[in-house]
């Protein structure tokens, strides 16, 4: 999609203007039902286009794609409110890595798009300001953290979008709302000025309708940034351009553990296994694998995460961020802007305070540290036998909005798929496998850290079975 | 399971304050959140280093320079207090 609109723009076929004039008047059209977007960027859009088209340069990356970013990635002069009432009115005072990179490639930007308060959901709904609904059911949820990102992309308001991953907040939309995203290795992407929920495992990476075209923007958000010292100089290679069809010999793992677990429905498995036997028919050659801790994973990430949640949301004291107000004491104030968050964020910080607290601290957070490694050897150790791994994404189908609301250990259960690849600091791509029932069907490919371009290639071969 | 007390000393320490109703339900889900989570204790973590950084990078040294010039005017703009004289107002705490 990017490239064939690319060759349009070069050859004069399109222009960037129409484009995003086509997408600004679908937006208008189909944003107020889908809620997928808390800023709509039309003018500067309108004005960038514009000065692309006069340029005629169409030689960059993304020269003239129009696209959207979840709303926790800075771009100078515009809101960023990770879908908080905390941060509302807030205006970046600068522009993080990911922004600059996609700026300088020449991307558009559309709009900033709806996400669970600072990222913690798996639906879109802990959002302070809107429901964002599926487009391909409006009843149901599109999916989170990164909703906003893939209703945006499914329903045709963007090209592709910049999401956040910290325990399956792309894949998992991705898959509820039938487009790919792509989980990068932890380090992959700089975090630089992208607001944090947990910050060992908060990651950055596009969603898309094609392999292709998460390839060719990891490619340009990827790389070493001296403002995010997580981010390890490795070379990034032209990821699109490393996509081979061939899977000839490639040695693809089942995760026994994922297919046995409490609550996976019958036609998620059905859908893994169907898969993985195509690939099969392509030539890999599937070899089941155990990960005898993926109990545990859901346990281990929640108790880190909240813990690292706790912290990064220590800044939320009303001085450097949140609405001006007329406290009696310092207490009174901190007290009055921290009401302002939702409740998936005050059981956060809560968990957080709780087992990071003297005579907890050993039981939970450190406990929970150790098992990481463990878990995070588990992975390398099956790396050794296979090359990648195929697994379902999420339990079950998009949900209705409002069912599962109310049970938050329910709701955290239903990551055990996802968290595991976060837990190690792995990559895994989401890819649609097509439709049941009218809702999108999928499943993931992890790969090593650093090994984005083998999932590339196998996701690749299944968007094409 | 966490007493009312306990939830009230998080969220002390959390500077959340909390309603009798938010207390109780707290109370409730955080209770069965971290039972659940005690799975983990079953788990036999001897001599296992904790892991904090993922990757594995350590002691990434960059020089102290100033790189990012972020102008105070941005800065300000990004602020919900009043701005009198080119400063932002924050309430007396003293």
């Amino acid at each position: 999609m990017i490239s064939s609109l690319l060759s349009d723009f070069r050859s004069k076929k399109k222009s960037a203007q129409d484009i995003t004039e086509e997408h600004l008047a679908r937006i208008a059209e189909k944003d107020p039902e889908i809620g997928a977007f808390l800023y709509i960027n039309a003018e500067n859009a309108r004005k960038k286009a514009k000065e692309r088209d006069s340029s005629g340069d169409f030689s960059a990356p993304l020269a003239g794609i129009p696209m959207t970013l979840k709303d926790i990635i800075a771009v100078e002069g515009l809101q960023n409110t990770a879908g908080s009432k905390i941060l509302e009115g807030y205006i970046s005072p600068y522009s993080s890595t990911v922004w600059k990179k996609l700026e300088e490639a020449g991307a558009i930007l559309l709009g900033k798009v709806n996400t669970d308060e600072f990222t913690m959901g798996s639906s879109c709904e802990n959002s302070a300001y809107k429901i964002t609904k599926n487009p391909h059911d409006f009843s149901r949820v599109p999916g989170g953290s990164s909703g906003g990102s893939a209703a945006s992309v499914a329903s045709d308001m963007g090209i592709f979008s910049i999401g956040s991953d910290t325990g399956g907040s792309i894949r998992q939309p991705a898959n509820f709302c039938g487009v790919v995203g792509i989980k990068p290795s932890y380090g992959r992407v700089s975090r630089s000025g992208c607001i944090s929920y947990a910050s060992s495992f908060d990651t950055i990476g596009p969603l898309a309708k094609t392999v292709e075209d998460t390839a060719i923007v990891l490619s340009v958000i990827a790389g070493h940034d001296p403002l995010d010292a997580t981010t390890p100089d490795i070379p990034v290679p032209n990821y699109a351009q490393e996509i081979s069809h061939n899977i000839k010999g490639k040695k693809i793992g089942l995760i026994k553990e994922f297919l046995q677990a409490d609550g996976i429905r019958p036609e998620i498995k059905e859908e893994t296994l169907k898969t993985a036997q195509e690939l099969e028919k392509k030539g890999a050659i599937l070899q089941e694998v155990s990960l005898s801790l993926t109990k545990y994973a859901v346990s281990t990430y929640y108790l880190l995460v909240k813990a690292e949640a706790s912290t990064n949301m220590a800044r939320y004291d009303g001085i450097r961020y949140g609405p001006s107000v007329s406290p009696k004491s310092l207490h009174d104030m901190y007290e009055h802007n921290r009401s302002l968050f939702g409740d998936e964020v005050k059981r956060a910080i809560m968990m957080g305070t709780y087992t990071l607290s003297a005579g907890y601290y050993d039981a939970y957070y450190l406990k929970a540290a150790k098992v990481r490694t463990l878990i995070k050897q588990e992975y390398e150790q099956i790396f050794e036998t296979v090359d990648a791994i195929i697994a379902p994404v999420s339990p079950f189908p998009p949900f209705c909005i409002g069912e599962k609301i109310d049970d938050p250990l329910a709701m955290y259960l239903a990551d055990i798929f996802t968290v595991p690849i976060n837990l190690a600091g792995i990559c895994g791509i989401s890819v649609p496998t097509g439709f049941r029932n009218g809702l999108p069907t999928g499943v993931q490919v992890l790969g090593k850290a650093f090994h984005e371009s083998q999932i590339f290639s196998i996701a690749s071969v299944i968007e094409n079975l | 399971m966490l007493s009312e007390e306990e939830i009230h000393k998080i969220a002390k320490l959390s500077y959340l304050s909390l309603t009798p109703e938010e207390v109780k339900k707290f109370q409730k889900e955080l209770s069965g959140i971290l039972s659940f989570f005690e799975e983990i204790s079953e788990i036999n973590t001897d001599g296992v280093i904790p892991t904090a950084q993922i990757t594995g990078l350590t002691d990434m040294l960059r020089l102290d320079n100033p790189v990012q010039n972020i102008s105070a005017d941005a800065l300000l703009k990004s602020s919900q207090h009043c701005i009198r004289d080119h400063q932002v107002c924050v309430p007396a705490i003293l």
